[in-house]
């Protein structure tokens, strides 16, 4: 694949992005959330049109107009999301598309047959071909969907985060798989977070990051774990971070022995008046959960959160708000917009109250308001009446910025905040988060670069497998001593995996 | 709202000479219209012209084929009579549905709230405790709806779907399977009074909506409808209790059931259980026909209303033309699909 590009309203999700896959390899491809990998592959599976590039397949050049030419191609996807049918059988599931049939009518035991040889070959030949698929745990209908791949004698299998919902026995059974496949000259192309795994299986790596490659066919097993997270997550272009203005005030918020089950535990730390508190980790290190349950938009199961020493009661988003708290959150479009509303009411949604007497709402001041805030934060297009679909991704996030300006909070909570965010639009927010820190508001960051964190907060707390493990001035830290914070554990586990292998 | 904020920006006085547009739709540039205009836009004629236009037609085809008896004073009430029930039912239904919901039991909600109000121990007590009757068992299945569906996470459509089942039985348990005769003379006299020549139930309708559309376009009520329809997960993560006005939803819809069920028991002198047979379908579908999305966060109180009255007055043409009432409901059905596929090719050429 060259040059692949593949724009979606307002956001440029693939921008030039290559990637080479030879016969009879692991081919691993790695990247934060939102860096591009799920929309290439759906490229390469044909659910996606690309914009521009080309894709050669076998040494001639095709472009695969649905999934299903992608399909008789011989690219077979196993999803993240497992797209299996709860209400058939393990059996139909794996033959689904391509049932063994006469005359159009389906033959149950070919496909029982099929199914069983193939579950066999992945290891589980307890898995029954007429048990509904829906019975199966979750680990099971992902070996169903790694046998439906194997039916159709795919000789590119995609694999994405297929290790995600596996015990650490179903991945090795998984690994062997993928090695008879590859010896049988398959290809693979296999995603996932642990980069342990990556050491183990991978033969080689591409590295994706805000739609473009930053490194292509890197040798799995012996680049150093610090180079491959440096290129995940570093940043090309150096950014100007605003200074840091002046001390801290009184303590705003306090989070104390914040803990959810199989998330995070222990989680404590303060927030003065005009700091700004970075959270750095790596995806699933559970920073977005932590910031989500100081909001109360997930329910703690232990410690408390207080704003101005008053305690806020668990789970409860409109009492936080009502606090003076504010987030926004991780994905724009499905958790903080109203993409069909103007944007001057996407602005006051959280301010309602303000222009409301006795719940009737005047109309002048609300639309004169948000155009305020908007100006403010030189929203572009500046028209508050246009909806906010047609906002480009860095402007829809200071739509969302701006409701909290507007708000008027004290406590800002920012989870990725410039994610799918163009160059011009990072530096004004970068200044923005810096202004409010300076008229007093406390700013809790999480973001998955970490010259972001560095540049911009004034103390960094190091999350890792859903604990801190280092919080201290931003000051005293360089990118590589959080690097290794951030990925001590992982580390570890490349070593040790790496020395049980040989 | 924070009292300690240091960055709220100054409130800005009112501006009459604002720039205003016709609702967010209009293209930039276009010559400003006047603050009426824009209100109607806002509120749903503009985008409704499509069945301004159908009403016209009907109408035109009144004129023409019922020269005599269509274009007169008493068919025009008549058809506003006949439009007024199932219009303050559509009222509460186009709620639920911007909310993101469906409201499935409003007819058999309606038929249980007049049976209720016109059982012989609470006719004993007068008209006023009739009405509170009406209105509280209305209210009170609007709560469970949605106590239902926000807190026990039930699908809309099933819980509802119950609560119509189960209406329909409890309105004939009470009942008996007989219709109640309505003896109070102050609900009979409700539909058979007018003022200035209009009937009573016309000014209870005309109420309705116009507490409606205010509420819908001029209090947080209504801008927190839209957004939790519009995007759920957004309007919760904004500080909106969602779950608190769902159920707030579906009482509004329970409490427009108990309107309904009052002006039916006046109009019919009786309650019975078998009031209201099929009205949700009918409400649901002139919200439909009137540009509410059925994912909700989007729609319109007119539109709804105007769907309710091309209905009305088809019944009325064929009632006046002496035509088979089969043909009149194939003729309904054409008119939803047309006026959806209208809409849809509307919709995309406009956001694209």
């Amino acid at each position: 694949m060259r040059g692949i590009v593949k724009t979606f309203p307002g956001v440029r999700a693939l921008d030039g992005v290559d990637l080479d896959v030879a016969a009879g390899e692991v081919h691993c491809l790695l990247g934060q959330n939102g860096a591009g990998k799920s929309t290439l592959i759906k490229v390469l599976a044909g659910a996606h049109r690309p914009d521009a590039g080309a894709i050669t397949w076998d040494g001639a050049p095709v472009a695969f107009g649905s999934p299903h030419a992608a399909d008789a191609a011989g690219i077979a996807t196993i999803h993240q999301e497992l797209d299996l049918v709860p209400g058939l059988s393990v059996a139909e599931n794996v033959v689904l598309g391509h049932e063994p049939a006469r005359l159009g009518f389906t033959r149950p035991r070919d496909a029982e047959k099929i199914a069983r040889r193939l579950l066999a070959r992945l290891g589980h030949p307890e898995i029954p071909p007429r048990r509904e698929l829906g019975e199966l745990s979750a680990a099971g209908q992902q070996i169903v969907s790694m046998a439906r791949a194997l039916a159709r004698d795919a000789r590119l299998i995609v694999m994405d985060e297929p290790s995600a919902v596996l015990d650490p026995e179903e991945v090795r059974n998984l690994f062997r798989v993928m090695r008879e496949l590859t010896a049988d000259g398959v290809a693979v192309v296999y995603i996932s977070h642990r980069l342990e795994e990556i050491r183990e299986i991978g033969d080689r790596v591409t590295v994706l990051k805000d739609g473009r490659t930053v490194a292509r066919n890197l040798p799995a097993r012996t680049t150093p774990t610090a180079d491959v997270i440096r290129l995940m997550t570093g940043r090309a272009i150096e950014y100007v971070f605003p200074p840091s203005t002046g001390p801290a005030g009184e303590v705003v918020l306090e989070v104390d022995g914040l803990g959810r089950t199989g998330e995070f535990a222990d989680v404590s730390f303060t927030v003065r008046a005009g700091e700004v508190v970075g959270l750095a980790g790596l995806v699933g290190s559970g920073r977005s959960e932590i910031l989500e349950t100081v909001y109360g938009a997930r329910r703690a199961d232990t410690g408390g959160v207080r704003v101005h020493g008053r305690a806020l009661p668990r789970g409860s988003v409109p009492a936080a708000v009502r606090a003076g708290l504010g987030l926004c959150p991780e994905e724009r479009k499905a958790q903080a917009l109203l993409l069909d509303e103007p944007v001057m009411r996407n602005v006051s949604l959280a301010s309602l109250r303000r222009f409301a007497r006795g719940g009737f709402l005047g109309g002048e001041a609300e639309l004169a308001d948000a155009g305020v805030v908007t100006a403010q934060l030189d929203v572009r297009p500046a028209d508050p009446r246009r909806p906010a679909r047609t906002l480009s991704g860095g402007n829809q996030q200071k739509v969302v910025l701006a409701r909290w300006l507007l708000h008027g909070c004290t406590v800002l909570l920012l989870d990725e905040p410039t994610r799918g965010v163009d160059v011009g639009a990072r530096s004004e927010i970068y200044a923005l988060v810096r202004r409010l820190a300076g008229e007093g508001v406390a700013v809790v960051l999480v973001s998955s670069e970490v010259p972001e964190v560095l540049g911009l907060a004034d103390r960094v707390l190091v999350v890792r497998e859903g604990r801190i493990v280092h919080a201290g001035p931003a000051a005293e830290l360089d990118e590589h001593r959080v690097l290794d914070l951030v990925m001590e554990g992982a580390d570890m586990t490349a070593d040790g995996l790496a020395g049980a292998g040989s | 709202m924070s009292e300690q904020s240091p960055i709220s920006p100054a409130r800005t006085t009112e501006t009459t000479d604002a720039p205003v547009a016709g609702g967010p739709e209009s293209p930039p540039g276009r010559p400003e219209p006047s603050r009426l205009v824009r209100v109607l836009f806002e509120g749903g004629v503009g985008r409704n012209m499509g069945l301004v236009a159908v009403l016209v037609l009907l109408a035109v085809v009144g004129v023409v084929t019922a020269p005599r008896t269509f274009p007169t004073v008493s068919n025009l009430l008549t058809v506003l009579t006949s439009a007024s029930i199932i219009g303050v039912l559509t009222v509460g239904v186009t709620f639920v549905i911007i909310g993101g919901g469906i409201d499935l039991s409003v007819g058999k909600v309606m038929a249980l709230a007049s049976v209720w109000a016109t059982t012989v121990a609470t006719q004993s007590f007068g008209a006023l405790v009739m009405i509170f009757c009406a209105l509280a068992v209305g209210v009170g299945a609007g709560l469970v709806n949605g106590v239902l569906i926000a807190y026990g996470r039930i699908v809309p459509f099933i819980a509802t779907l119950a609560m119509l089942i189960s209406a329909q039985g409890l309105a004939e348990l009470i009942s008996g399977r007989r219709s109640q005769i309505v003896t109070d003379p102050v609900i009979a006299a409700i539909a058979s009074t007018r003022i200035l020549g209009i009937p009573l139930l016309v000014y209870l309708f005309a109420v309705v909506i116009a507490v409606g559309w205010v509420v819908l376009n001029r209090t947080t009520f209504g801008r927190r409808t839209f957004a939790i329809g519009g995007n759920p997960e957004a309007a919760r993560l904004a500080g909106v209790d969602v779950r608190r006005h769902t159920v707030l939803l579906y009482v509004v819809s329970g409490l427009c059931c108990g309107i309904a069920a009052i002006m039916i028991a006046s109009l019919t002198t009786t309650g019975s259980s078998t009031h209201g047979t099929l009205y949700e379908l009918d409400a649901i579908a002139a919200v439909i026909i009137g540009g509410t999305l059925l994912t909700g966060g989007r729609g319109t109180l007119i539109g709804s209303i105007l769907g309710v009255l091309v209905f009305t007055v088809i019944t009325n043409l064929f009632v006046l033309n002496n035509l088979a009432i089969e043909v009149q409901n194939i003729a309904k059905g054409a008119i939803i699909v047309v006026a959806v596929l209208i809409q849809a090719r509307a919709r995309s050429s406009s956001t694209t």
